[in-house]
Order: structure tokens, then C-alpha cells, then sequence
């Protein structure tokens, strides 16, 4: 199979499959539309694996070694100018292909692990074809070759993404987070969108390589982006920081990040998939793409893209340690996470000091994996208990005991401990981090120790403490523990191949595959490097342990000596709330009455002038035409005579 | 007295074409308007003899157009009086007020 017919059928299959579940499926098998999609996820994941092994092993490398961007297929689809143009293609480069293993994988876990979860939901095939559509536009973000075609998948995974959120339609906070989500990227994406236009006016391209090269090799555009500016700061680092804040959007960044636990709200599986493993990393991939720009020629760009990453990280993770909904503990845990690759990104240097972009996407495959592995864990205890909260949880290890050994594996990943997949991917960015900025270090340090923390405090918190009486709840909870158990297969078997991952994807030499410009990059593991992150995590696990080991009274008395902090961390710092002030009482009462005023009265006024200023001049001309025939004959006359005098007086 | 000229004929046929014009916008009675039609038409007979006897004593167009001419005012007035039996026997007038159906 050629790399371009491949190319076509991997994102081409999802959304075959999203055409026939939904026009055809869900009126005449909606019970197979399950199968059926996961049959197509996984072919496509099959193809996309065989694809990917033949760029890394045989076909991407050139003769020195470089691993190559190769235009699969290309297809030019709004031409403009000769050279500015809206291409369709798909692109082969190390992290294309890294990002098509990742979401078919995912995505094909997902698949076969709702089989189980969403069995019996009324909506079935529709959940299915929901799934094709977000699985086909991520695919066709992650290969685009042209920074247009990447921003059309971007919004169509935001398409998807608000759908599969408002999944439960009928439930009013499911809407909200819905619109929520949609509105808050949206307005994101608005900035990407300025972005994509000023890096485009400047360069006269959109295709990503052409750009590139404009935009890193000394040249008339690259002087012309760096001299022009607005505010002070050049055209090149606005339109850079604008298409970062696009990113910034879909992957939850700090001032725009509260979408994410809202997110929360849709079906736990879609959780995994979307608001963890795929799409939410989309923004450290679109850095990633631009990355020679960003390294190469606005540095400026590069540090926001580290401290906004660093921030962000910290913020999720202190809230996260008081955070009771388990969904929401690994909404903002993964908010942290993407954090930690924003700022490796942003610590990283281009070719030879390029680790941290090395580490930011080894840790992107990595969180993948074990992220995923939480929230389908996390899915098989709400499926158990019916509730998202801690406090109905505790003791559950006798009762769900793969879903307990998972779920440690997955801990252990995410909080570094050494030999789980987490450890490395992490110990990769801290040491590049190290490298270039100790500021950045120390914070991250500092989360990776609270990371540890308040994921064990999930975890002792679910599967330790006080034992778990099913007959507590009311009673036609009590009926449905004794019918069933743990959980199906079709749930089982996702979790533990994505255990077994957690654990393997970290012994990956992951340098040799995935650099910034390509060549095969050196890391090397240094031990005194690893001794201080590793030990500090022990310390939060052991101080989880005694926390949340037993019940006790221990939380609480620690939340009442440090209450202002509690307090805030509990209520997301109050985010929400600044941003309700804003919108409501700032736009909503101050701008928004004087835009309706202006609206109905100028806006508006103008159009109904127009209207009835035809209306009048058209009752006044119709009474022309009455009929009578010899009005007309007035007409011609006086026509005529017109005429004449035209001719006599004015034609010499 | 002078020789009569090209002139007097314009003026004879003008004034007859204004006649004409009036008493089309003015009568009610359709077989007056097209009585007036006639004289319209006439007028615009008389310059065409007048050009061509004047201007151009050797050549007949003028002539021949006046020819062509009455015989198609002898057509419109078959027709027209055609239309004006049909009004007739419809409305039982032939006064043009009545006949306003060309609004609709």
C-alpha cells in the first residue's frame, strides 16, 4: 500500500464510518453500530501503524540520517495567486506520524472500551458516529500541510468536541459546558485565525514548510515581519503569540483553560479520548509545528509559550489537590500535564539544544497513554459507584481489582515513579528545563511533587479508606451493585493493554525518532538529575498515604490551618467567577446596552428607512399605471417631446 | 404673394399633428381617438410629400412611403375598429375611461 492511498484511508475510513452510523446506522442496526465503528477504527489504526513503521524504518529517512517531511498527497483546493493557495494534503514528518498512532490507538481503545460503557444508552449509533467524526478531523489536523487546512480541522474537533460534551442533551449542565467549551475556544480561535492571516500576509504562503523556511532563512519577508509592528512589538511575535493563543484555547492554558473541567460532563469515555489523549494536546502540536519559527526567529514568542505553560501547570495543580469530583481531579490534572509540554516546548532550543522539544512530544505519547488509562480507570469506578464523587467512593481495591491494579499503574506513570512511562517522558523535560531556566525548573518541580500528591489522594481516595458499603445508597442503587460486577471485557481489555503501555512506552528511545529538526537526537539519563523528582515523589505519596490512607481527620484539619488557599484552590481561584464579571456585568450591562441601542436604532433604523422609503416610492409609481390608455399616450407624448427638446437644445 | 414653400406645408402638417395629438389625449370616444390617429398620420403624409417634392424632385421615396402608409392606417383602423366592436359588446361603451383592464 503506497504512503498516500494510506494517508488517504486513515482519516478517510472514521468518517466513512461517521457518514454511515449516522445517515444509515442508527435507523437500521443501532444496536451493530457499535461493532461496526470499532471494526473501522480498527483498520484505520491498523493501516496508520503499518504507515508509521514504514516512515520511521524505512522510507522517512534521507541519506544523512534526517528524517524528511513528505507530502503524502496534495491536493490544491482554493487557489488565490499563483503562489498563495488552500491546500489539502497530508503531510509526513515525525510528529504527524507520532500524533496518527496516538489517536487511531486512543481512539480505537475508546471504541471498544464504550462497547461497554455505553451499552444500552438510547443514542448509540449516534455516540458511534460522533466518535468518526472527531476521530476523522483530528486525523486531518495532525497531517495537514497548510496552516489553513489545519485551522478548518481545528474548529471541526471543536465541532465534535461540542457535540460529544452535550451528548446528554437533556441534562441542563451538560448544555451549559457544551456552549461553554464551543464559546470560550471559539473565542480563541479567533486570535488563530488573526494569527494564520498576519503570518500569511507577510509570507505570501500557507503551506507550513514554505513558511517556515520564509520565516527562519534571512530574506525580504523575514524583514519585512520583523520591521513591521503594532504596540511595539513586531508583526512576526503578534502573529506568532495569536496563533498561540489558539492553541492556548483548545489546550486549556491558563486564562482560557475553563472549559476543561466543564468538559467534564460528557460521557467518561469521550473524556479520555478528546479532553486527555488527542484533542486537548492539539495546541502543543500546532507549537510544535511552527516550532523552527518560534525558535529560530522570535524567542520573545517562545518564552510566553514557557511561562504560560509553567503557570498553567502549577494553577491545575494545586486546584487539583482539592477537587473532589474524580473527572475534574483529571480534567485539571491534565490540564497540568499539557502544561509541562508547553513549557518544554518553550524551553527548548532548535537542532542541537532541542530536548525539550523532544521531551514535550515524548511526553505527549506518554500522557497519552496513561491519561487515557485514568479516565477509562476512572469510568469503570462511576460505572461501579453511579457517582463522580470522592466521598461515595473508598475501599473499592476487593471489589473492582483490575480496575484497582490499572489505575495504580497509571498513578505511578503520571507521578513519575521510576520505570513507568511518566518517569521518563518527565525527567526529560525537567532535565531540559534545568538546562535553560531555573525558574521554570523549580516550579516544575514543585508540580511534579504535587502531581504525585493529589493523583495518590485519588487514588487511596477511591480504592483505600473506609470500606465500601453498596447498601448506603438508596435502594435501587443496592440492586443494580448486586446484578453486576466489575466490569465487561470490552471495558477490561482497553485497560489493560493500556496498562501494559503506561509502563512500555516509556522505554522507547524516543530522541532517535522525534527532534525538532529531524536528525536523531541524544538523550542521555542522568541519575543525580532524577534523584531529587523521584525522591519528592515518594514524599507525596507517602504523604498521601498517611492522608487519605485512612479515613481520618487529617484533610480537614489541613484545610482549616491553610483556609484562604483551600478555599481558593477549591473554587478554582475563582476563575469563573472573574470571567462571569466580565461577561456579565461588564459586557452584558455595560457594552451590551449600548450596542442594542446602537442596533435598533441605527442599525436597524437604516434598514427600515430603506424599506419604507421603497414602500412609499412604489405606492407613489404604481398610480402610473392605472389602465388608462390614454395616460399612457401622456407618457409617450411627453417622451417624446423630451426627446425633441433634448435633440434641438443640447445635440450641436 | 409668395411662391408657397416647403414652409407652409410643415406648418399645415405640424398643426395637423398637434391637432391630432389632442384630440387623442383629449376625447373619451374611441372612434374619435382613432380619428385622430388619422390625422396623425396624415400629418406626417404631407412631410414626406413635402420632403421629397422640395428636397429631392427626382426620386419617389417619399412617395412611396406614403403609400405604404395609408395602407397600414387603413390595417390599424380594420383593427382597431375590430377592438372597439369587441369593448362594445362587452362593456356597451366605447368610452375609453371604461376600458382600464390593461392595469390588471
Amino acid at each position: 500500500m503506497t504512503d498516500s492511498l494510506a494517508l488517504l484511508l486513515v482519516p478517510g475510513l472514521p468518517f466513512f464510518g461517521f457518514l454511515l452510523l449516522s445517515i444509515v446506522g442508527k435507523r437500521y442496526f443501532p444496536k451493530q453500530s457499535g461493532m461496526v465503528g470499532t471494526l473501522l477504527m480498527f483498520a484505520t489504526c491498523a493501516i496508520a501503524v503499518i504507515t508509521v513503521y514504514n516512515y520511521f524504518f524505512v522510507t522517512g529517512k534521507s541519506v544523512d540520517g534526517v528524517y524528511q517531511h513528505i507530502h503524502a498527497y496534495k491536493y490544491v483546493w482554493l487557489p488565490f495567486t499563483d503562489t498563495l493557495s488552500i491546500d489539502m494534503g497530508a503531510m509526513m514528518d515525525p510528529i504527524s506520524m507520532l500524533m496518527i498512532v496516538v489517536v487511531t490507538f486512543v481512539s480505537l481503545m475508546v471504541h471498544i472500551y464504550s462497547l461497554g460503557y455505553m451499552k444500552g444508552e438510547e443514542r448509540f449509533a449516534i455516540y458511534y458516529s460522533y466518535l468518526g467524526l472527531f476521530t476523522f478531523s483530528m486525523l486531518g489536523l495532525v497531517l495537514a500541510t497548510n496552516i489553513f487546512q489545519i485551522y478548518i480541522f481545528w474548529e471541526l474537533v471543536g465541532v465534535s468536541s461540542f457535540l460529544l460534551i452535550g451528548y446528554y442533551f437533556d441534562k441542563p449542565s451538560a448544555v451549559a459546558a457544551s456552549k461553554k467549551a464551543f464559546i470560550v475556544t471559539r473565542f480563541a480561535d479567533a486570535g488563530f485565525l488573526i494569527g494564520i492571516l498576519t503570518l500569511s500576509y507577510y509570507t505570501g504562503t500557507m503551506d507550513f514548510d514554505l513558511m517556515i523556511q520564509k520565516l527562519t532563512m534571512p530574506g525580504a519577508e523575514l524583514t519585512a515581519i520583523t520591521t513591521a509592528g503594532f504596540l511595539g512589538i513586531s508583526a512576526l511575535t503578534w502573529g506568532l503569540l495569536l496563533v498561540f493563543m489558539g492553541g492556548a484555547g483548545k489546550s486549556a492554558m491558563f486564562p482560557l483553560h475553563i472549559w476543561l473541567p466543564d468538559a467534564m460532563e460528557g460521557p467518561t469515555p469521550v473524556s479520555a479520548l478528546i479532553h486527555a489523549a488527542t484533542m486537548v494536546v492539539a495546541g502543543v502540536y500546532l507549537v510544535g509545528r511552527l516550532f523552527p519559527i518560534f525558535a529560530m526567529s522570535c524567542p520573545v514568542a517562545l518564552d510566553v509559550v514557557a511561562y504560560i505553560g509553567v503557570f498553567s501547570s502549577m494553577f491545575a495543580a494545586v486546584v487539583a489537590c482539592t477537587q473532589t469530583d474524580i473527572k475534574r481531579v483529571l480534567a485539571y490534572s491534565t490540564m497540568s500535564q499539557i502544561g509541562y509540554m508547553m513549557f518544554a516546548l518553550g524551553v527548548s532550543g532548535y537542532g542541537e539544544n532541542g530536548l525539550g522539544f523532544t521531551a514535550s512530544f515524548f511526553h505527549l505519547f506518554t500522557h497519552a497513554m496513561f491519561k487515557a488509562l485514568l479516565f477509562l480507570g476512572a469510568g469503570a469506578v462511576i460505572h461501579y459507584v453511579h457517582s463522580n464523587d470522592m466521598k461515595d467512593m473508598g475501599g473499592l481495591r476487593k471489589h473492582m481489582p483490575v480496575t484497582h491494579i490499572v489505575f495504580l499503574i497509571a498513578c505511578l506513570a503520571i507521578s513519575g515513579f521510576p520505570g513507568f512511562a511518566g518517569f521518563f517522558s518527565k525527567e526529560e523535560i525537567l532535565t531540559a528545563a534545568h538546562e535553560s531556566n531555573p525558574v521554570i525548573y523549580w516550579c516544575a518541580l514543585a508540580t511534579a511533587g504535587l502531581t504525585a500528591f493529589y493523583m495518590f489522594r485519588l487514588y487511596f481516595s477511591i480504592f483505600w479508606g473506609k470500606t465500601y458499603h453498596a447498601h448506603k445508597k438508596d435502594d435501587h442503587h443496592a440492586d443494580d451493585h448486586a446484578h453486576h460486577g466489575e466490569a465487561p471485557w470490552s471495558m477490561k481489555i482497553p485497560l489493560i493493554i493500556l496498562a501494559i503501555l503506561s509502563v512500555a512506552s516509556g522505554w522507547i528511545s524516543f530522541g532517535s525518532f522525534v527532534s525538532s529538526d529531524g536528525s536523531p537526537m541524544h538523550t542521555e539519563f542522568h541519575l543525580s538529575a532524577a534523584a531529587l523528582p523521584v525522591g519528592l515523589a515518594f514524599v507525596a505519596i507517602a504523604i498521601a498515604l498517611l492522608m487519605y490512607g485512612k479515613a481520618n481527620t487529617m484533610p480537614s484539619r489541613i484545610a482549616t490551618t491553610a483556609r484562604g488557599l483551600y478555599r481558593g484552590a477549591l473554587n478554582k481561584f475563582y476563575i469563573d467567577e472573574i470571567y462571569m464579571f466580565i461577561t456579565k456585568r461588564i459586557l452584558f450591562g455595560f457594552f451590551g446596552p449600548i450596542a442594542a441601542w446602537i442596533d435598533k436604532n441605527i442599525v436597524d433604523g437604516i434598514v427600515n428607512f430603506l424599506g419604507m422609503a421603497s414602500e412609499n416610492i412604489s405606492d407613489t409609481l404604481r398610480l402610473m399605471q392605472n389602465g388608462k390608455v390614454q395616460n399612457y399616450a401622456v407618457y409617450v407624448f411627453s417622451g417624446l417631446l423630451g426627446f425633441v427638446i433634448l435633440m434641438v437644445f443640447l445635440w450641436r | 404673394m409668395k411662391d408657397i414653400g416647403l414652409s407652409h406645408f410643415l406648418i399645415v402638417s405640424t398643426m395637423l399633428f398637434f391637432i391630432g395629438v389632442y384630440g387623442f389625449l383629449t376625447r373619451r370616444n374611441m372612434i374619435t381617438m382613432l380619428m385622430s390617429i388619422e390625422l396623425i398620420l396624415n400629418a406626417c403624409n404631407i412631410n414626406f410629400i413635402a420632403f421629397n417634392k422640395y428636397l429631392f424632385p427626382h426620386k419617389l421615396d417619399g412617395t412611396f412611403f406614403t403609400l405604404f402608409n395609408i395602407a397600414i392606417a387603413a390595417a390599424e383602423a380594420a383593427v382597431a375598429i375590430a377592438i372597439i366592436i369587441n369593448l362594445y359588446r362587452q362593456r356597451k361603451s366605447i368610452d375609453a375611461e371604461d376600458a382600464d383592464s390593461m392595469r390588471l
